[in-house]
């Protein structure tokens, strides 16, 4: 363990040093805060969160998963307030009730009439409020607005490493396994007829959803980081007709609400999570409008030019 | 060709939410030969291609493919499967090629290891080879670079086919592949069927285009939530045959029987 966690903030260190480089090349008045040792942290922390929510949110945008990606984001709060309790580390907490609410769900679904967009509500209120009760009697309310809003400049070793880590497994198992991930999403009864295993390819999934939202909780929190799991997919979709590129446009778009929404929370003063997730939107419009193939201006130009 | 049946149903039951939609089928398809599958709107035919490929979990009865177990035959790539296509996400991005490899990955899984972390202009040239063939046999040459969203209703047809036989497997399930094509795509299709035929494949066809099955099918399986009767299409496709069909023979159930006279 001790040789796993110098491992990690050596990893960590070299990829600051890494970022560090661009970041000189920035004009003074971007990169000065730079200075500033959690600044820099901050700024690793939320490179990391905006490519792996950048990268789900395809999957969950192709796949109509933005309700579930919503359930399982609240789910996770009870699950934080019973490892605060029991001074566990927040985030095992966290992956334990989100994976649980998420196959509650799946069990709700499959074995009543209960519809899933009901099931899922249903579900995920619950564990919300019962994270709720536990923490209104428990935790300063300032901390609950930190987990519920998020707070990228104050985040923790320990979180960032968890950060690094669901990366490193989230584009590692959407590497190793990109043709069951792509026929799965695309057309699961091929990928059922080709007899792939398509109750682990779900649940897999599922749980590396799971993992994104627990390791985006500090930099976005409970509330928004479900805007990340969708915004960037949603922006990406409009953008291309190929699956590849949308990955890797859905990963820019996170990276790039990430940072500046970072910056504005610092120059600004004002949480972290909403700036990403405003800067993020902003780019979703911008995509909307200006688009080359599906954005409304050629829209509007094509149906002039028909009309001519 | 050994005698074995390529799809064999024993005493098969299957249900939606309790609703039965499959009752007591038992029924043999030899293989390499083309059978095609008759019967009304909602009479269980699709369902039953679903039993097959799996995504339709039967409630009772055994189901062999090619002699050996369901799953383990799908796993060897043995079933292509092309779905009525409305089930299908048409504005998902990817290209008509890609789509048709997809029909690959399940031999993929037989490719060293490193070949299979390549994207698809790396993999292995059997793949593509296979992918090209198959859109040249249904003439989409032409459109393989565009996204699937953009093709017409037969184009999309052709694609879906395309992709079932990219994959090379002995036995093409085929929902409904002539509803919605013009004359000389159905043509190419049939054609194309007639030739994998003779190249020892299995076809199995669901299809209302009674013409069609009486020319090229070896037989014909009338199903109406159970098995109506089998034998040659000139036995099977005619008036009294056609009329029992309509009226349904399903024993444990009135259902059938009401939605086809209604
Ligand atoms: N996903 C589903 N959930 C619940 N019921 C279903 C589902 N799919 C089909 N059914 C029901 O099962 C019955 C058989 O449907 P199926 O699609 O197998 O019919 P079919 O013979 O293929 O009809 P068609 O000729 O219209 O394609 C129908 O009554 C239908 O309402
Ligand atoms: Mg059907």
């Amino acid at each position: 363990m001790p040789l796993l966690e110098s491992l990690g903030s050596d990893l960590i260190e070299a990829l600051i040093g890494l970022l560090m480089i661009p970041i000189g090349l920035l004009p003074d008045s971007l990169s000065a805060p730079f200075e500033y040792r959690f600044m820099q942290r901050a700024l690793l922390t939320s490179v990391l969160v905006g490519a792996i929510c950048g990268l789900l949110s395809s999957f969950v945008v192709l796949k109509r998963w933005s309700l579930l990606g919503d359930a399982i984001s609240h789910a996770v709060l009870p699950g934080v307030a019973i490892a605060y309790l029991l001074g566990w580390p927040f985030f095992i907490g966290a992956f334990i009730t989100g994976a649980l609410t998420s196959l509650g769900i799946g069990a709700i679904e499959r074995h009543t009439r209960i519809k899933s967009d009901a099931a899922m509500g249903l579900m995920f209120t619950a564990a919300f409020a019962l994270g709720i009760v536990i923490i209104s009697k428990i935790a300063s309310s300032t901390h609950l607005m930190h987990i519920l809003f998020g707070n990228v400049l104050g985040v923790q070793t320990s979180a960032l490493m968890l950060t690094l880590l669901a990366g490193v497994i989230a584009i590692l198992a959407i590497w190793l396994a990109y043709r069951p991930l792509l026929l799965y999403t695309f057309d699961p009864q091929q990928a059922q007829a080709l007899g792939f295993n398509i109750g682990l390819i779900h649940y897999g999934l599922i749980l590396l959803l799971t993992l994104t939202i627990v390791a985006s909780l500090e930099t976005v929190g409970i509330i928004l980081v479900v805007a990340m799991l969708i915004t960037p997919g949603a922006t990406a979709h409009l953008l291309t007709d190929r699956f590849k590129p949308m990955l890797a446009i859905a990963v820019l778009v996170g990276i790039i609400s990430a940072v500046a929404g970072l910056l504005l929370s610092f120059h600004l003063d004002v949480a972290s999570g909403g700036a990403i997730v405003l800067v993020a939107t902003a780019l979703f419009c911008l995509a909307l409008i200006a688009a080359p193939k599906h954005g409304l201006l050629v829209r509007v130009w094509r149906r002039n030019r028909l009309q001519e | 060709m050994t005698d074995t049946p390529a799809i064999e149903a024993r005493r098969l039951c299957a249900a939606y939410h309790r609703q039965p939609v499959l009752t007591d089928i038992t029924l043999a398809l030899p293989a390499g030969q083309w059978t095609a599958i008759v019967g009304p709107n909602g009479a269980g035919k699709s369902s039953l291609l679903k039993v097959v490929t799996g995504s339709l979990q039967p409630l009772s009865g055994e189901l062999r493919i090619l002699g050996g177990s369901a799953n383990q035959q799908r796993r060897a790539g043995k079933i292509a499967y092309m779905a009525q296509q409305e089930q299908m996400e048409w504005d998902f991005p990817v290209s008509v090629r890609e789509t048709v490899m997809t029909g690959r990955y399940g031999l993929m899984r037989q490719d060293p290891w490193w070949q299979r972390l390549m994207p698809d202009h790396w993999a292995n040239p059997a793949h593509r080879r296979a992918v090209e063939e198959a859109l040249e046999a249904v003439d989409m040459r032409d459109h393989a670079a565009g996204p699937i969203g953009e093709l017409s209703g037969g184009q999309k047809k052709r694609v879906m086919l395309a992709r079932a036989l990219a994959q090379q497997a002995d036995i093409l399930l085929l929902d409904e592949p002539l509803a919605g094509v013009d004359p000389p795509s159905e043509r190419l299709i049939l054609d194309m069927l007639e030739r994998e035929r003779r190249a020892g494949r299995t076809i199995i066809m669901v299809t209302h285009d009674l013409p069609s099955a009486r020319r090229h099918a070896d037989q014909v399986a009338l199903i109406n939530q159970t098995l109506v009767g089998m034998g040659p299409p000139a036995e099977m496709l005619s008036d009294a045959m056609l009329a029992q069909l309509a009226v349904g023979v399903a024993p444990r159930s009135t259902a059938g029987g009401v939605r086809a006279a209604a």
